[in-house]
């Protein structure tokens, strides 16, 4: 009985640390993107996330202004100043040319060529002297810096402005809504007529809906695109417009929206309706104030579905959005600083996440409906 | 600001419209065969003319959007497959020889079969192992959010993640990708990994199972909490230990949400083309179906006879999981 | 003023099943008609064929001489009350009653006026905003009973309205249910069960179905006495009629049956002389047996008990006799001293017994 015991709560010990590991995998990539996004971007570039707060070590090269703030001390002139603007580093050596960037450690007097001495203390203080006026450009100053950890919001903001996140973002909104919206109604009305009306061709119909559940989007495209280029063209207005792009996502989503709300409906009580329906209701007075109502729960793990789907989406609206600048959805926005940022982590990392933080939130507020919705969608 | 606005105000417009047009034709069809106030006969016919009508209002516009948005791309999408790039003139199968001659697409080919080998399987592996082990602790359910997170997460967004991870910076500078930083810490050498051929494919793989491992779990974890307690009791009486419990009781009781599950990301791994675009847009080898076509779509002004011979093997590999669902939907369906 | 005529009535439903043969039945205003019969018999079939909810296959229904086969519910004046309630979850129970008077679109103050008063009749007041599911079975029963008052139908339709409730308030509720009759005497009232109490205590008339024909139409203790046939009689009165096989020995002013070798009954019935020497079938009522000696030449049945269920009240003897395998029951008022293996002789006086031709049919009608 003891060893049992023993084998048994070893054995929880082990689910335990199983699931903490995985948890770990699963979520650290996210908290990795996250960490970076508000790290300070000379830092981003040069440490790893992980190490965010730990002080990191920089190489750094720095100019002295020009000169017009030197002054005359006996026969020298002397340009003086602190290497750090704001932070609170410590400088460790120090060295006046890229071939020996550390050559001299902090306190210590290094002499240069025509005569011109340099001292850098650990707070960033700096002197340098010259017989003569200096006249050019500032004196370079190397030096390998423990900087402390830095957080900052300067990318986001860079991204948001300079960027064009901020319209991207909005944009995105003006996609989503609408496109959560209309294939909602669209599919209550059809899912209810599938369900409790009577009319020929019903059976056909469901079973399209069904089969269509699975078509691969890229079936649609290519005749859509020519489509759409055609009508533009002919009509005279643009061929890629917020109503084309509401259009194309409220039929890509109406086949899980009709499925999964005809689902839900025709399991609602049959007397409740055929109640209404004696006390003289008619089909679109009991859609309205019977049906809708009780279907909230569907209604709203749908609209999650769709929200997350048109959010996260790339491909519809690179399509009939396509990538000009004015309408611009975050998802293009992203593919495209992939392109002219590539190496630029803290652009791409404060933009990433603020193109997924919309959607953690609805995930982590909503999360009860979605799992719902989902489970209507598949198990039966 | 300016653009807000006139966001909203287009919003309000394609969502208000939308229902105006359904409040709009009900009320039309009541005012035109009236109910009330006639003599029996006529009542009788006006209500039987709306039965008749009505449904069809209230499906049309789905009907509709159906229609235009599926089957008459699907049937354009097989004429176009036979036209020149421009789809003015006929072709015949020249862009199907196109296709199974060049060894991009073979390419494409390989690399997808090995996408819906791999991703379905590890993504429900996962998924039914957490699902298991996450029912039986107490933070089971945080754990389980946790795992579902990537759900939320566009494709796009986690290709940035995991080309941050991925990252590579070559001689002795920092390794800043996790991956690479771990190699060098247990004193390896730092590699571009998403240019290795072949293995590349398996690091883009694991994005997508990031993603879906949570869907799987989520649906699997519901099915495992529907197995009657008692079959379990049964076999613990019978003297099965754990694991035997796990596979000859439990497993065999959802193999038909497995399948759900297996089938619900086979079709995502054909239709994915996100994370290829963004990871590596099919260089390095790892082209797949749907990014090709979606090149095709574009490339050079756009190839409209070979970007719809590439969506017709998209959508053949999709049948026959298309015919099983149907299949299951009318079983149900007789059911009721 | 609202009489009820079904002429040749049929339901097919749409896997070509016919569920209903040729219904014909008059239904005067005022009344209470009562469709009882073996659960599937098609009851609900036939009330929702009434209610509009189901089409009419074949035949017409008319409401005060009026066609209305092709009317909706709504404008039939008719109101039913369902098995599971159907109240709208959603709404309060001032709404669910008000919701049929808000779709008609009559004004607020007469639509007030009739919810309180409905709420009023059944005691519903303190309720009137709650939601339905923050109130008890039988509460839920009387709002759907109330939503059916308010809108003021000519004819009331009820499925088996107290099947959901437990046995005590289902006695209750059916008070309530006969006292509210008796507040709207002009109503016609037509109510489903499967359960023979609820039949014979409400029902100023039953219509008793089975297999999708009406086996007899008749106030209730006419079922009871007069059963039309063998299954009227079997499923009427609790523990079922006996049915014996036996012979008609001879017809005339009296009818002579051989029950067995020995035992003969004389009943008090003229038949036609064809029947003489026919096979038929003797319907005796558990609670109609008398208890006799063995010896003695009244008795009509005799046997070994093979079972006794004691009940207090009254006691059941289940007897295993030499005539047909199946027992023959007898209902005796209190309780008797008499063990299982025991001999039983059993008599029956001559004008309670029953006589039903080999088809079923009872020979008195
Ligand atoms: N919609 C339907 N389609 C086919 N058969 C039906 C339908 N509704 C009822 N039935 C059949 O009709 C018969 C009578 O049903 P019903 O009227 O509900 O019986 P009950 O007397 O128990 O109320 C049953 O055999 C039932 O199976
Ligand atoms: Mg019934």
């Amino acid at each position: 009985m003891l060893t049992s015991s023993s084998k048994k709560s070893s054995l929880t010990w082990l689910v335990h640390l199983s699931v903490f590991l995985l948890v770990l995998i699963w979520t650290i990539p996210t908290a990795g993107l996250f960490v970076s996004s508000i790290r300070d971007k000379d830092q981003l570039s040069v440490s790893g996330w992980w190490t965010a707060l730990a002080s990191s070590e920089q190489k750094v090269v720095y100019r002295t202004p020009v000169p017009d703030s030197q002054i005359q001390e006996a026969d020298q002139y002397v340009l003086k100043g602190n290497l750090f603007a704001d932070s609170n580093a410590s400088v460790s050596a120090f060295g006046f040319s890229s071939l020996k960037p550390d050559a001299f450690v902090v306190g210590s007097t290094a002499t240069m060529k025509k005569g011109k001495t340099l001292t850098v203390q650990a707070n960033g203080d700096y002197v340098v002297t010259s017989p003569v006026p200096f006249t050019k450009r500032g004196q370079r100053i190397f030096y390998t810096a423990d900087v402390p950890p830095r957080f900052t919001l300067d990318n986001y903001r860079e991204v948001l402005g300079s960027e064009g996140l901020a319209k991207s973002f909005i944009n995105s909104l003006t996609v989503t809504i609408p496109s959560t919206v209309i294939p909602i109604l669209m599919a209550a009305f059809a899912a209810y007529a599938l369900a409790w009306m009577r009319f020929p061709g019903r059976a056909l119909l469901l079973v399209t809906v069904v089969g269509l559940l699975v078509v691969p989007l890229q079936m649609s495209l290519i005749p859509l695109l020519k489509a759409y280029n055609f009508i533009g063209e002919s009509f005279g207005v643009g061929s890629k417009t917020y109503l084309g792009i509401w259009l194309a996502h409220t039929a890509f989503g109406l086949p899980l929206a009709i499925y999964l709300l005809r689902n839900y409906i025709a399991g609602l009580p049959g007397e409740i309706i055929e109640s209404a329906r004696v006390d003289g209701a008619s089909d679109f007075d009991i859609f309205r104030k019977i049906v809708l109502p009780l279907s909230f729960p569907a209604l709203a793990s749908f609209s999650i579905f769709q929200f997350l789907w048109v959010w996260n989406d790339l491909l519809v609206a690179m399509v009939f959005l396509g990538n000009n600048e004015e309408q611009l959805v975050l998802t293009g926005r992203l593919r495209e600083l992939l392109g002219s940022r590539g190496g630029n982590w803290e652009i791409l990392t404060a933009s990433a996440f603020i193109t997924i933080l919309v959607p953690l939130a609805v995930f982590f507020a909503l999360q009860r409906f979605l799992v719902r919705g989902l489970l209507a969608g598949s198990v039966k | 600001m300016a653009q807000l606005i006139s966001a909203l105000l287009v919003m309000c417009i394609g969502v208000f419209g939308c229902a105006l047009y359904f409040y709009g034709a009900n009320l039309l069809l009541d005012y035109c065969f009236p109910a009330k106030q006639r003599p029996y006969d006529v009542i009788a016919r006006n209500l039987r003319i709306r039965n008749a009508i009505r449904p069809w209002l209230f499906i049309g516009p789905a009907m509709l959007a159906l229609g235009l948005y599926f089957i008459y791309p699907i049937i354009d999408s097989v004429r176009l497959s036979l036209f020149d790039r421009s789809g003015e003139a006929f072709v015949g199968f020249a862009n199907y020889q196109w296709l199974f001659s060049s060894t991009e697409f073979f390419e494409s080919f390989k690399n997808n079969m090995l996408w819906l080998i791999v991703v379905p399987t590890l993504s429900t592996f996962f998924g039914l192992v957490i699902a298991t082990m996450t029912d039986r602790i107490w933070w089971g359910n945080i754990a389980k959010s946790l795992i579902f997170m990537p759900m939320a997460i566009s494709f796009i967004g986690a290709s940035i993640i995991w080309k941050f991870i991925y990252d590579y910076r070559s001689g002795d500078d920092t390794q800043i990708g996790l991956l690479n930083a771990l190699v060098v810490f247990f004193g390896g050498e730092p590699v571009a990994w998403i240019t290795v051929p072949f293995w590349n494919n398996f690091f883009l793989m694991i994005i997508l199972v990031w993603v879906q491992t949570g869907f799987a779990m989520v649906i699997l974890s519901a099915a495992l909490r529907g197995i009657p307690e008692e079959t379990i009791e049964a076999a613990v009486l019978d003297g099965a230990n754990g694991i035997q419990i796990f596979f000859r009781i439990m497993v065999p009781q959802i193999w038909g949400t497995i399948a759900v599950v297996w089938t619900t990301i086979t079709i995502l791994v054909l239709k994915v083309f996100d994370i290829v675009l963004a990871m590596t847009n099919g260089q390095w080898n790892t082209q797949v179906l749907a990014n090709q076509m979606f090149d095709w779509m574009f490339r050079g002004g756009g190839d409209s006879g070979r970007g719809a011979v590439i969506a017709i093997v998209i959508m053949v590999l999709v049948i026959p999981i298309m015919v099983w669902n149907i299949r299951r939907a009318n079983a149900e369906m007789e059911g009721r | 003023m609202a009489d009820l005529t079904l002429t040749n009535v049929k339901k097919v439903y749409a896997n070509s099943v016919e569920v209903l043969r040729d219904i014909n039945l008059d239904i005067k205003q005022g009344e209470f008609i009562v469709f009882v019969g073996p659960s599937g018999c098609g009851k609900s079939t036939l009330l929702r064929m009434i209610s509009g909810l189901e089409d009419i296959s074949a035949g017409t229904l008319e409401i005060d001489g009026q066609v209305v086969n092709d009317i909706p519910p709504a404008l039939r004046g008719i109101a039913m009350v369902f098995q599971s309630y159907a109240l709208y979850p959603h709404m309060s129970v001032y709404d669910n009653m008000a919701f049929s008077l808000q779709i008609a679109k009559e004004n607020k103050a007469n639509i007030d006026k009739q919810v309180r008063k409905a709420a009023e009749m059944l005691q519903l007041t303190p309720y009137l905003d709650r939601l339905p599911k923050a109130l008890s079975g039988g509460q839920r029963q009387r709002v759907a009973i109330g939503r059916a008052i308010v809108r003021r139908p000519k004819v009331f339709l009820f499925d088996e309205p107290l099947s959901n409730l437990d046995a005590a308030l289902r006695v209750a509720t059916r008070m309530e249910i006969a006292a509210l009759k008796e507040k709207m005497p002009e109503s016609t009232m037509i109510y489903v069960t499967h359960d023979q109490v609820e039949a014979m205590t409400l029902a100023d008339r039953i219509v008793l179905l089975s297999n999708g024909n009406i086996e007899q139409v008749g106030a209730p203790l006419e079922l009871y006495e007069q059963p039309a046939n063998v299954f009227v009689a079997k499923f009427i009165g609790s523990p079922a009629m006996n049915i014996l096989p036996v012979t008609i020995n001879k017809v005339g002013s009296q009818t002579n049956l051989a029950i067995d070798a020995t035992t003969s009954v004389n009943l008090p019935l003229q038949l036609d002389k064809k029947e003489e020497g026919k096979k038929a079938q003797l319907g005796i009522r558990p609670e109609d047996f008398t208890m006799t000696a063995l010896h003695k030449n009244d008795v009509l049945i005799s046997g070994e008990i093979a079972f006794v269920e004691a009940l207090g009240e009254s006691t059941l003897f289940h007897v295993k006799t030499e005539l047909h395998d199946e027992l023959v029951i007898a209902k005796f008022p209190g309780v008797w001293d008499i063990q299982r293996g025991d001999a039983l002789a059993l008599a029956a006086p001559a004008e309670k017994l029953h006589l039903f031709a080999a088809d079923g049919n009872n020979y008195s009608q």
